[in-house]
C-alpha cells in the first residue's frame, strides 16, 4: 500500500520549496503585526525575515516586508490568508511582480589588532561597508545590501574576530514608477 | 437618546453600545453579567428594545447566538464580562469561526488603567481571541466605540461570516462620547467579493456543458448565501438534470426528497454520493471547502475529475485540493451567474452520457448503504432517528445536534427540505454545541419544534442550559440517543485499538428523567422500540423543555464509513461486517490520522 494521502498524512508529497518576499500594507494599529506573526506560527508558515514600519503618516499605514519559504500552494495560502485580515489592504508578492529591489541594512561588530584588523578594514572598504564605530581593538560596521552579500560578509569577518552582528530584515521595492 | 439629524449624539460608552445594537436591527442577546460589564447590564435593564437571555456559562451564549444566527441569517449576539467570561466563550468562538456563523461578542474588561496589571478578572481578551475570531478590537476611545461596533456586524455578516469580539473597558463604559450611527461608507481595507469574474464562469459553463458524468457539490456557503442562494441553486440544478451531494454542514440547501439528490457525502456519506465523487469527470463544488471529512485520501481523491470551486474566500481555493477552474465570489451571486451563463449558452449536453452516468448511480443507491439490522428488542439509534423524521413530517421543525454518532445518524436519517433548519457542529466538533444552540433556535422561532439529536455524553458539557430554556419557556426537545458510551470514540477504539475502550464508557450517568424533572422540564424515556413512537408523540405535544432518554443499542456504529486513510470508493458497509473486517479495517497508516 502507498502513502496514505488523507490531511493528516505524516509525509507530505515532495514539492519544491520557494521563497517569496511579500510586501503587506496595513493600518498602523495596535496588534497588526501580532496578528500577522500569528497567522505564521497559527498555521506553520515560515518567516525568514520580517520587516515593518509605518511608511504613510497620514493614511497611519505601515508596510510589512515578509520573506518566506514554502511550497507553491503555501505561497498562494499565506497570500490569501494575508489578505483576508481586516487590517490588511494589500498583499503583493514582490518574488512574482516583475523585478524587486531588496535591501537589508546590518552592523557587524569586529574585534582584533594587527594583520587581522587591517584585512577587516580592506574586506570592508571592498564591500562599501562604513567604519561608524572605532577603537584600537575594535569596529562597528555598516553595510547595506542584498542578503547574499551580507552574508558573505559576515562569513569573511569570521575568522578576522566577529564579536556579533545586528541585522535589519529585508527591505524591498519594486523597480520601476508604478506603486504596488 | 434617538440619534439627531446630522447623526451624532452624546452618550454614555454603555448607552452607545445599547443604541447601536438597537440600529443594527438586534432584537435578542444572550449573554451572562459579571462585574466588567455592569454598566451595560445597567442600561439593557432601563429599556425595552433589546431582550436579553441569561444563560448559563458563557459557552452556551456563544453557541446560543449561533444557534439564533444560522437558523435566521441574522448576526448572533453575545455580552459577557472580562476574565472567565471571555475564556468561556472561546470555545464557542473557535465553533463560530470554523463554521463561518456571524456573530458578535461583546466582552467587558477591566478599566484602561489597569490593562496588564493582572487585574481580578483580567485576561488578554483580544490575544486569546486573535486566531478565533474573524476580527477583534479593543476599544480605548469611547469616541470610537460607535464605529467599531457597526464594523464589528459588517465584518461578521460579510464575505465568509465569521465570530467577531468587541472588548470594552469599564471606564469606557462609563464615560461619555459622540454617538454615530449606522455609515453606508465602504469598509477601507475589507471588501469581500460578491459576483464571480464572467470568464470563470463561462469556462465553468463550458466543463458543466460538456460534462460526462458530472456532480454537484455543495457547503454551507450555499447557506451562509441566504435562502435566495438555495432556491437558486435547486434552478441550477434542475436546469441542467445533474446529480448534487452536500458537505454535513450544506444540508436543506438542496432537498433531500428530491431525485437528484444524492445524500451526504464524506467520511460517513452514502455509497452513491461518495462513489459519483470518485468516478466523476466534472465536479462543481460550491461553498464547501474540500475538508478532510470530505476528501478523505487526498492523493485518490476524485482522480481525473475537472473541478470547479465557487469561493467568497480565496484562501478556500487550492487549500487542499488543487482546482482547475477557481471562481471567487459570494455563491447568492454566482450561482445566479452560472444560470444566466447556462440559459445563453443553451448546451446540448451528452444525454446517453447522463443516463449510462444515473444507470451507475442507481446501481450505487442500489447497494442500499444505509440499511441496518433492526432489533424488536432493543431501539436501535437509527430507528429512533427515523421514527423521529416520520413522526415530525409536516411540522415546523429545526434540528440541533451534539458531536459524535448521533450527529451522523441524524445528518443520515433525518432529511432536510429547506436550509436554516439543520444547526451542527461541523469544523470544530463541539460535544455541548446542541442544547445551547436549541435554545437560541428556539428564541428566534418560538412556536416552531426545536429539537437537539444529542448523545448522552455530549448532553452532560452543557447540560445546565436547560435552566435557560426553563426560564424563558423555551420549550426545547431534548432527544438522547443513549447507549451509556461515547459512541463514536468507542467506535474508533473497536475499529483501531483492539476494542480496548479506554474510558469510553460512562459508569456513572444521571437518571436523566429525574434530571428533566430537577430542572422542572419534562422528563420522558423510551427502551422498547415498541413504545417509541407513543414516547416521541407525547415529546412533541409537550409545550415545555423536554429530555427524552431514548434508551438505544449499546454497540451501534455508525455506517457506511471510509477509514482513515482510504478513498472514497473503499467504504466500509454496515450489514455485512464480520469481526475480521473491523479488525482489519484500517491500516496501520491509517491510524495515525484522526
Amino acid at each position: 500500500m502507498g502513502q496514505p494521502g488523507s490531511a493528516y498524512s505524516l509525509e507530505k508529497p515532495e514539492q519544491k520549496l520557494e521563497t517569496h518576499t511579500m510586501s503587506v500594507l496595513v493600518d498602523n494599529e495596535p496588534g497588526v503585526l501580532a496578528r500577522v506573526i500569528g497567522l505564521f506560527s497559527g498555521r506553520g508558515y515560515n518567516i525568514e525575515s520580517l520587516t515593518v514600519s509605518e511608511t504613510e503618516h497620514e493614511a497611519h499605514l505601515s508596510r510589512i516586508t515578509i520573506v518566506t519559504t514554502g511550497t507553491p500552494m503555501v505561497i498562494e495560502q499565506i497570500k490569501h490568508q494575508l489578505d483576508r485580515l481586516v487590517p490588511v489592504h494589500s498583499v503583493t508578492d514582490l518574488t512574482v511582480c516583475g523585478e524587486t529591489i531588496e535591501r537589508e541594512l546590518a552592523l557587524v561588530k569586529v574585534a582584533g589588532v594587527g594583520e587581522k584588523r587591517v584585512e577587516a578594514l580592506r574586506l570592508a572598504e571592498a564591500f562599501r561597508a562604513n567604519a561608524i564605530d572605532a577603537s584600537l581593538e575594535h569596529f562597528v560596521f555598516e553595510i547595506t545590501g542584498r542578503q547574499s552579500k551580507i552574508e558573505q560578509f559576515v562569513a569573511l569577518m569570521q575568522p578576522l574576530g566577529l564579536v556579533e552582528v545586528c541585522r535589519t530584515g529585508v527591505a524591498a521595492i519594486g523597480r520601476g514608477p508604478e506603486r504596488m | 437618546m434617538s440619534a439627531n439629524e446630522n447623526g451624532s449624539v452624546t452618550m454614555t460608552g454603555a448607552q452607545i453600545v445599547l443604541q447601536a445594537l438597537a440600529d443594527q436591527g438586534v432584537e435578542h442577546i444572550f449573554g451572562y453579567p459579571g462585574g466588567a460589564v455592569l454598566p451595560i447590564y445597567d442600561e439593557l435593564f432601563q429599556q425595552e428594545r433589546i431582550k436579553h437571555i441569561l444563560v448559563r456559562h458563557e459557552q452556551g451564549a456563544v453557541h446560543a447566538a449561533e444557534g439564533y444566527a444560522r437558523s435566521t441569517g441574522k448576526v448572533g449576539v453575545v455580552l459577557v464580562t472580562s476574565g472567565p467570561g471571555a475564556t468561556n466563550a472561546v470555545t464557542g468562538l473557535t465553533d463560530a469561526l470554523m463554521d463561518s456563523i456571524p456573530v458578535v461578542c461583546i466582552t467587558g474588561q477591566v478599566p484602561t488603567h489597569l490593562i496588564g496589571n493582572d487585574a481580578f478578572q483580567e485576561c488578554d481578551t483580544v490575544g486569546i481571541t486573535r486566531p478565533c475570531t474573524k476580527h477583534n478590537y479593543l476599544v480605548k476611545d469611547v469616541n470610537q466605540l460607535a464605529k467599531v461596533l457597526h464594523e464589528a456586524f459588517y465584518v461578521a455578516r460579510s464575505g465568509r461570516p465569521g465570530p467577531v469580539v468587541v472588548d470594552i473597558p469599564k471606564d469606557i463604559q462609563f464615560m461619555s462620547g459622540t454617538y454615530k450611527g449606522v455609515s453606508n461608507s465602504q469598509h477601507k481595507s475589507y471588501v469581500p467579493p460578491r459576483e464571480g469574474d464572467q470568464a470563470a464562469i463561462d469556462a465553468a459553463v463550458e466543463a458543466m456543458a460538456k460534462a460526462k458524468r458530472p456532480i454537484f457539490y455543495t457547503g454551507g456557503g450555499v447557506i451562509n448565501a441566504g435562502p435566495a442562494a438555495s432556491k437558486s441553486l435547486r434552478e441550477l440544478v434542475h436546469m441542467t438534470g445533474y446529480p448534487i451531494t452536500s458537505t454535513l454542514m450544506g444540508l436543506g440547501s438542496y432537498p433531500a426528497s428530491d431525485k437528484q439528490w444524492l445524500g451526504m457525502l464524506g467520511m460517513h456519506g452514502t455509497f452513491e454520493a461518495n462513489n459519483a465523487m470518485h468516478d466523476c469527470d466534472v465536479m462543481i463544488c460550491i461553498g464547501a471547502r474540500f475538508d478532510d471529512r470530505i476528501t478523505g485520501r487526498l492523493d485518490a481523491f476524485s482522480p481525473g475529475s475537472t473541478k470547479i470551486h465557487v469561493d467568497v474566500d480565496p484562501s478556500s481555493i487550492n487549500k487542499n485540493v488543487h482546482v482547475d477552474i477557481p471562481i471567487v465570489g459570494d455563491c447568492a451571486y454566482v450561482i445566479d451567474q452560472m444560470i444566466a451563463a447556462w440559459k445563453a449558452r443553451n448546451p446540448s449536453i451528452d444525454k446517453e452520457a447522463h443516463a449510462r452516468w444515473w444507470d451507475q448511480i442507481e446501481t450505487w443507491r442500489k447497494r442500499k448503504c444505509l440499511h441496518y439490522r433492526n432489533k424488536s428488542d432493543v431501539i436501535m439509534p437509527q430507528y429512533a432517528v427515523e421514527r423521529l423524521f416520520a413522526l415530525t413530517r409536516g411540522k415546523d421543525t429545526y434540528i440541533t445536534t451534539e458531536v459524535g454518532q448521533h450527529q451522523m445518524w441524524a445528518a443520515q436519517y433525518f432529511h432536510f427540505d429547506e436550509p436554516n433548519r439543520w444547526m451542527t457542529s461541523g469544523g470544530l466538533g463541539t460535544m455541548g454545541y446542541g442544547i445551547p444552540a436549541a435554545v437560541g433556535v428556539q428564541m428566534a422561532h418560538p412556536d416552531s419544534l426545536v429539537i437537539d439529536i444529542a448523545g448522552e455524553a455530549s448532553v452532560l458539557m452543557t447540560m445546565q442550559e436547560i435552566s435557560t430554556a426553563v426560564q424563558y419557556d423555551l420549550p426545547v426537545k431534548i432527544f438522547i440517543l443513549n447507549n451509556e458510551y461515547m459512541g463514536m470514540v468507542r467506535q474508533w477504539q473497536e475499529l483501531l485499538h483492539g476494542g480496548r475502550y479506554s474510558h469510553s464508557y460512562s459508569e456513572a450517568l444521571p437518571d436523566f428523567v429525574k434530571l428533566a424533572e430537577a430542572y422542572h422540564a419534562v422528563g420522558i424515556r423510551a427502551e422498547k422500540p415498541a413504545e417509541l413512537d407513543d414516547a416521541i408523540r407525547e415529546m412533541i405535544e409537550t409545550p415545555k423543555p423536554v429530555i427524552f432518554d431514548c434508551v438505544v443499542d449499546k454497540t451501534a456504529n455508525c455506517f457506511p464509513m471510509i477509514p482513515s486513510g482510504e478513498a472514497h470508493n473503499n467504504m466500509l458497509m454496515g450489514d455485512d461486517l464480520t469481526d475480521e473486517d473491523i479488525e482489519n479495517a484500517i491500516s496501520e497508516e491509517g491510524k495515525v490520522m484522526v
